[in-house]
Order: structure tokens, then sequence, then C-alpha cells
């Protein structure tokens, strides 16, 4: 997995700041109006066969509930490493989370996948909520979650 | 210092703490409702083997199970990918009802730990339970001073109302507001990650990969009961990495979903215990029982945020502000106040003043809370005491001649000692001699020799502060004019004239209630509440220092009503009694709590003359039908001034009076009121044995021969009107 994610570029996350190898890709997470507290989102890419490759953003601040995030949590231990520097806050009931990140232009149309796993408080944990293949095709078109996430987009 | 500690956290809290302390309340009955609601458990030997196959046959797509502390079994499933989730029934593995987290829990749970405020919300709520946990110990502490030590921290409570009140309920529900609050901080430390985290075990290296053992198969799900499950998860299906993922009380791991082994275990460490522990201790979850008591000793939390306040009010109100005031250890002089009605605190704040404008450093305090170890730089130590009754210490130098018994440390500083009092009484300034006799005794060097103040005296407080100032080598003016309590314009609705023909003037007069808008009443400026036995001040024409009538009328009764008799050269008692109904005068209530009957359901004796039985017939007016309540009263003609002739024929006719006994002076009869209390002497004595209480209220001569006639009434029974005195059982105001 090293020299993979060196062949990519990769830093701790899959964004590359500045590199003309990468373009802002802008992912957009609509929720449902689930009526609880507001969702932790875990943003991540794994390669065709469900290898976590890297993490792309972690909405919720407190890293007691990671555990909850089950397959990322599996996927890393619950390493805070991996989410240095990409994390926000939670997104609530209805609402959105939009995000802007450089990324690998490897990353597309190579078979990579990104999942995001949702939990609420006191709600059932919803690991890969979302799995979607990144390709330039799929840009701009909604994918609809489980049960927290109404629609994932992203877009080039 | 612990007064300051506790009285300004709660202040400022009081708000957060009762938003705090009522949702806790509200929270605390849900894990009981909870388990009320959940299906009742009747295999006791359920293990979780047995209650996943069932749940798997009714869901197939079962994802996880999980078992609240309540006992409610949830499942969540996928059926035909919609998600799903209920709460099952473990004896059956049916759903009885859809699972729905409850918005209104949810809404509460929101308020109480973050106010939705959020992380910042948090804090704040954290600092209320801070704020609590600081009042909860400092008022221990407090209360543990008021009783006199720990060993008497149940004691019986005296004094006003209010602080009873106060004191009651935290004493009642101290403990479990001391534990909710220091679970809830350490319930916010593990929030923001400040206590160490267990982290669960690592998702095994390697699994079978093999899949179909179902939850019958699994050993340990065979050996695990229920009542020690937390949750368990299913692999995905369709995955044969995947495994079930078991926690339970005793720590979490995973299991093979092809062989049935346990791939990896880890029992739960010691800070997890502990942070479960304190979770249980403060949601009841799990411990319901528990939560219902939690919840009811937190409403003693908002109660003791309004007596509180209310506490702090009077108190402020109760003494002048003093500006300027030194800390106790860097002052060279130590001002120290005993007074009953708050009038020697404007001497003390006038010598204040003028001591701080002569450049020293003071420090003014009740003598109550005398403290010598802290006097590290006091050069001379100054009390200014009033008298209260016949000697006793006035309310704020309650136990100041307890503390000088057993502090040593003050008697190397110089002391002197100020008396006020009133001549006309026979026990001029017999506490402040008191207290200058001690501590002569006790070897405590003078300053100066004893003075006094008689009536107020501006006069001779200057004199005596420039007596002070040659001892202290800087002279003093102290020009003090005693500070007016704020008073109201009375005026007279009624009047009844008795005595015209004895040549002794005397009538009772009715005034109205002084109106106050709602405003006025907010600010503490209304008239205030007051019951028969209270004074009611007057200020007359010409003289600032008021003369006091003890009322025969309460709040309740929506008028202010005095018996006064003229005085031979009397200025107050000529303008009231030249006072015609419309005509008004200045006037202001003084509470006087000693005199009054006790909150029980004891017999009565009410015994005056004169003037004094206005007081004892508010009493008979305010007493409820069914409390035995006797009247003695002595007067001089029944034709002349036998006051409230009327009432007292109605009063024993609705039996608020059990029987009315009059003595008359200028009849054949000749008789006085302790004529009538010998003549009465078997009944009085087994009333008194019983534990009736005595109220005596008329002029001194006639206190000292009732004294006098009950000590021989009582001498059968082995009491004495002290012994009776001690208990609060004989009360007397005299004039």
């Amino acid at each position: 997995m090293k020299t993979l994610l060196s062949a990519l570029a990769l830093t701790t996350a899959l964004t590359v700041p500045g590199l003309a190898l990468a373009k802002p890709v802008t992912l957009t997470t609509n929720l449902n109006a689930y009526g609880g507290d507001g969702a932790y989102l875990a943003l991540y890419v794994t390669d065709a066969q469900g290898t976590y490759m890297g993490s792309l953003w972690m909405a919720g601040g407190k890293a007691k509930y990671y555990e909850h995030l089950s397959d990322w949590y599996r996927a890393t231990a619950g390493n805070p490493a991996e989410i240095d520097g990409i994390t926000g806050a939670s997104v609530g009931a209805g609402q959105q989370l939009k995000i802007t990140l450089d990324l690998a232009d490897a990353l597309f149309d190579a078979g990579y996948q990104l999942h995001i796993d949702a939990s609420v408080e006191e709600m059932r944990d919803s690991p890969s909520e979302v799995v979607v293949p990144l390709t330039t095709a799929g840009a701009g078109q909604p994918v609809p979650g489980r049960r927290y996430i109404r629609d994932f987009t992203y877009d080039m | 210092m612990l007064r300051a500690l506790h009285k300004f956290p709660g202040l400022i809290a009081a708000v957060l703490i009762i938003v705090m302390t009522l949702s806790g309340a509200v929270l605390s009955v849900l894990p009981a409702w909870e388990g009320a609601q959940t299906p009742a458990r009747s295999e006791p030997g359920l293990t979780v083997a047995t209650l996943a196959e069932r749940v798997t046959l009714t869901y197939p797509g079962v994802e996880q199970i999980r078992r609240a502390p309540s006992g409610r079994i949830t499942a969540f499933y996928f059926d035909n990918g919609r998600p799903g989730a209920v709460v099952i029934d473990p004896e059956t593995g049916a759903g009885v009802a859809d699972f729905e987290p409850s918005a209104f829990q949810r809404w509460m749970t929101n308020l109480h730990r973050s106010l939705f405020l959020g992380d910042a919300g948090r804090l704040t709520a954290a600092a209320g339970a801070g704020a609590l946990l600081v009042l909860s110990l400092s008022g221990l502490m407090l209360t543990a001073r008021r009783v006199g030590g720990w060993r008497n921290i149940f004691a019986r409570l005296r004094g006003p109302l209010m602080g009873r009140l106060h004191v009651e309920v935290a004493r009642l529900t101290v403990v479990g507001l001391l534990l909710s609050s220091i679970t809830a901080l350490f319930m916010t430390a593990s929030t923001f990650d400040l206590i160490p985290q267990s982290i669960g075990p690592a998702f095994p290296a390697e699994v079978s990969g093999q899949t179909g053992a179902g939850p019958g198969n699994i050993a340990l799900l065979r050996e695990t009961p229920v009542k020690r499950l937390r949750e368990l998860s299913f692999p995905y299906p369709g995955d044969p990495t995947d495994v079930f993922t078991l926690k339970t009380g005793s720590g979490s791991g995973y299991l093979d979903q092809g062989t049935g082994a346990t791939l990896v275990w880890s029992d739960a460490g010691p800070w997890q215990r502990l942070t479960e522990t304190i979770y249980m201790l403060h949601t009841g979850q799990g411990a319901a029982w528990l939560g219902l008591i939690l919840g009811l000793m937190a409403l003693g939390a908002p109660f003791m945020a309004g007596t509180g306040v209310i506490l702090w009010v009077q108190a402020s109100r109760a003494r002048p502000r003093i500006k300027g005031n030194v800390a106790a250890g860097q002052a060279d002089t130590i001002l120290l106040v005993g007074s009953e009605g708050g009038s020697t605190w404007g001497f003390a704040a006038t010598l204040h003043g003028a001591l701080t404008q002569a450049g020293h450093s003071v420090h003014v305090d009740a003598m109550a809370r005398f403290a010598p170890d802290r006097y590290t730089n006091a050069k001379r130590v100054i009390l200014l005491a009033a008298t209260y009754g016949e000697g006793t210490a006035p309310a704020s130098a309650k136990g100041f001649l307890e503390r000088l018994e057993t502090r040593s440390e003050a008697r190397k500083i110089p002391l002197a000692v100020l008396g006020f009092g009133d001549r006309q009484f026979p026990e001029f300034c017999g506490y402040a001699i008191h207290v200058a006799r001690a501590a002569q005794e006790k070897g405590w060097p003078e300053l100066m020799p004893m003075a006094t103040i008689d009536r107020q005296s501006p006069q001779e407080f200057a004199r005596w502060g420039r007596a002070l100032g040659e001892v202290i080598g800087t002279p003093l003016d102290l020009s003090h004019s005693p500070a007016i309590p704020r008073s109201h314009a009375l005026t007279l609705v009624s009047r009844r004239d008795y005595g015209a023909d004895m040549q002794a003037p005397a009538a009772i007069l009715r005034f109205a209630l002084p109106k106050a808008g709602v405003f006025a009443r907010l600010k503490g400026r209304g008239f205030g509440r007051f019951a028969p036995g209270d004074l009611l001040g007057i200020l007359p024409d010409g003289s600032p220092v008021p003369r006091f009538y003890s009322l025969a009328s309460g709040t309740r009764d929506r008028f202010l009503e005095i018996c006064v008799s003229r005085h031979p050269g009397g200025l107050c008692s000529g303008q009231l009694l030249n006072l015609s109904p419309g005509g008004s005068v200045q006037g202001f209530v003084r509470h006087n709590r000693a005199f009054r009957p006790a909150h029980n359901r004891k017999p009565v004796i009410l015994i005056g003359a004169g003037t004094g039985i206005g007081p004892l017939a508010g009493f008979a007016r305010a007493n409820r039908p069914g409390r035995p309540m006797h009247l003695y009263f002595g007067a001089r003609h029944p034709d002349s001034d036998l006051f409230y002739a009327q009432e007292l024929q109605d009063w024993q006719a609705d039996k608020r009076l059990t029987s009315v006994t009059t003595a008359f002076s200028r009849t054949p009869s000749r008789a006085w009121v302790q004529d009538a209390l010998r003549a009465d002497a078997p009944r009085i004595a087994r009333l008194i044995e019983d534990g009736a209480q005595v109220l005596v209220c008329g002029g001194r001569d006639m206190a000292a021969g009732v004294a006098e006639a009950l000590a021989d009434i009582l001498i059968p029974a082995g009491l004495t009107p002290a012994l009776l005195k001690a208990e609060a059982r004989y009360v007397e105001d005299t004039y």
C-alpha cells in the first residue's frame, strides 16, 4: 500500500494541494431529516477490493464516537493521524456538508471507491452508507444513501 | 470567606443551576418510564445465542441487536433494502413496536448537557455543575458551622423561617446534588477526551473465510446471558471477511462467522468500567430507582436558589454598605458590631468613615464572625454592642462569648467596648457589660474603659469618639445622625377610645395598609409582610428616634392595628392619641420573630395587662379553632379599659380563644393579672406540663409580677420560668 500511496503522490489524505496532477473536486452530502442529533460522517477511499487507502474528511470532533463509524474505524483502528487537519463539525439532520479538495487525477477511473460511514447518537450505526466508484462519468450524478444520507454528489 | 464562596457562585449561577436541575429532574424519570414499558423478561437463563436465533427467524436481515440498561432489546435490520428498527419481545423474538428514539428525550438531553449551544454550551453546563459542587460543599461547611460542628449536622434548626427552610432542604438533598455534580463534571471531562478512553480490540488480522455458523452455534454466545449483552452486530451478508462483533458488560470481541471461534477478546479496562459506572450514576440508566431519587433531590436546587437569593437580599438590606472595608488581615483596627435591628451598624459605618479618614485601615464585621486568627495586623479591637431583651446577645453577636472562650489569640490586642442601649430598661447595655467583664476576666488588655450610648445619642457618641481619638493619638470627629428606616405614611382609618374617665386615655388605632405598586414591591420598597407581635415603628414629628408599638394585626388582616396609651409628657403617644381618622403618621415595620406562638399545636397561654393586650389580641385573631389558647388579661375597670371586649366574646364563641380570664384593679376585687394566675394555678400548671407556651406582654412591673406568680405555680411541677425561657416556651415583650 505504501508504494501505491507514494505512486499517487498522497500525503496523509488523498489531497494534493497545488500540484498539476490534481484538480479541485467538490463533495456534497445532503442529509435526511432523520430526527436526531448531528451525524458523524467519515469520507474515505478504498480500492476495488475494499482495502482502505486514505481519508478525505471527518465530520465530527469527538474521537470517542469514532468507533461507531465502524468500517472506517475497523480500517484505521481510529488512528487520529488519518484525519489530522481534515476534521470538521458534525452535520445536523437535513443539513448539507460541502467540501472542496484537490484530488489526484490518478484516483479517478482506476477502480477506487469513495465510502461514507455515518452514525448518530442513540440511533443505529450506518457504515458504508454510501459506496460510489470514482469515475469521470459519475461526476455530478447524485447517489442515494440508505438511512441518514439523502444523496451524495462529487463534482469536478 | 466561606460565606463569600457560597454566596457569589450561587447568585451568578442560580439561573443556570435552575435550568440544569429542572431538566435533570425531568430526565431522571425517563429510565423508570422506559423500564415500565419494556416487555417483562420471564426467562432468567436466556442466552444471547437463543435470543439472536429467535430474532434472526423473524428478521432475517438483522444487522444488530442492542440491549439498553433498562432491559429493552432493540433489533436493527434491513428488509428489501429498507432499514428498520423494532423493540423485541425476547421470549418470541418478534417485534412488539417500532423503535423510534424519543424527540422529547433528545430535546431535554440537549438542553440539559449543552443548552443547545454545542461545545460552548457543554462547558457552560459544566460550569453550572462546578458551581453546584462548590455551593454544596461550602453550604455543608456553613451548615456545620451554624449547628456547631459536624456531629450536630442533623440537629434541630433555629432562626428565621427562610433560613431554616434553606438549610432543611439542603440537608435532605445535598447528597444527591454532590453525586450529580461530580458525575456531571466527570462526564464532561470524558466528552472532551480528558479521561483515558478504552480502545476496543483491533479487528482480527485473519478470519476463517468460511460462513454459516449461526448465532446458535457460537460457543461464546451460548455462554453469555442476555442480561450481560450490550450489543451484537452481525456480519455483512455475503462478506466472508466480516465477523460477529459482541459487546457485553465485561468487554468486547470478534467472533468468526464460519467456525464460531472467538477471534479476539478484550476485557473492559478500569477506566471504561469507571466511566460506565459514572454514566449510570448520573443518568439512572441501569439504576432507575437511583435516577428517581437523584431527580427528586435535584429539585432541591431550584428551591435553594430561590430561598438563597431571598436570604441574600434580606441580609444585604439588614445592614448598611460599608465603603472601603479593609480585609481582616490587613486592618490595624477591627470594628465588630453586635446589632439586633441594624441601627448599631450605622454607628459602625460612621466610626469606620472617621477612622479611615484619619488614615487607619479598618475592618468592620459582625461580632458573630469574630475570628482572631485573621487579625494579624490589628492594633486594636473595638466592639459596638447593642443589647437584646434582658442582656442577651443581639442577632449579629450570637456565639461571640463562646468564641471568646476558645480563642486565645485575640487577647493580646487592646480592646474597647461601647454599649448601646436604653436607660429605661433595667438591663441597660447588659450584653456589652457582660462582654466587657468576660474580656477582663480573660486578661484582655483594655484600650479604654467601657462606655455606653443611651438611646442612640449622637452627643454621647461624639464624646466617646473624642476620647478614643486621644487614646489612639488621632483626633476623631464623629458626627452621627441615626439612619431612619424607610417609612411610609400611615392613614388612620378608625379609633376606639378607652380610659378617659380614669384619666388614663388610651385607644386602639387602626391604620390602612400603605399601597405600593408592583414595581416598588419587587424592589423591596413595599411595606413588607408582618405578623401580630411584630413592631410598628412610629416616627413622631420633632424626633428622629422611632417609638415602637406591638402590632395587633398581620398582613392577612389587611390593616395595621396598635394599642396606645398616653404617657405623661410622651411625644409620640400624644401625637397618636390626637390623630383623627384620615390623619396620618410616618411608620415602618420591624420584625420581632421571637415573640409569637410557636409553630405547633400545643396550648398557648397569653398573659397581658393594659395596652399589652394588643399583640395578644392579634394572636387570638390569627388563631385557628382547635388550638387551645387561654387569655389572662388585667385592666383597671370593665367599663373603662377592657380593650377588645366585643372581640373577646366573639373569639370565644368561634373557639379561637378557649378561655378568657380578667382581673380588674379598680373594682372592689382589686385584682391584678398575677392574682388571676394564682387563682387558676392548677390549670396553668397542667397546661404547662402538657407543653403549653406562655407569651407575656405589658409593663415591666406586671411582667415581673407574672414571672413571680408563675415561679410559685410551677414549683410542684419542678419547673421554673427560666427553664421555660431556655426552651422559648416563656417569652416576654415588655415596655
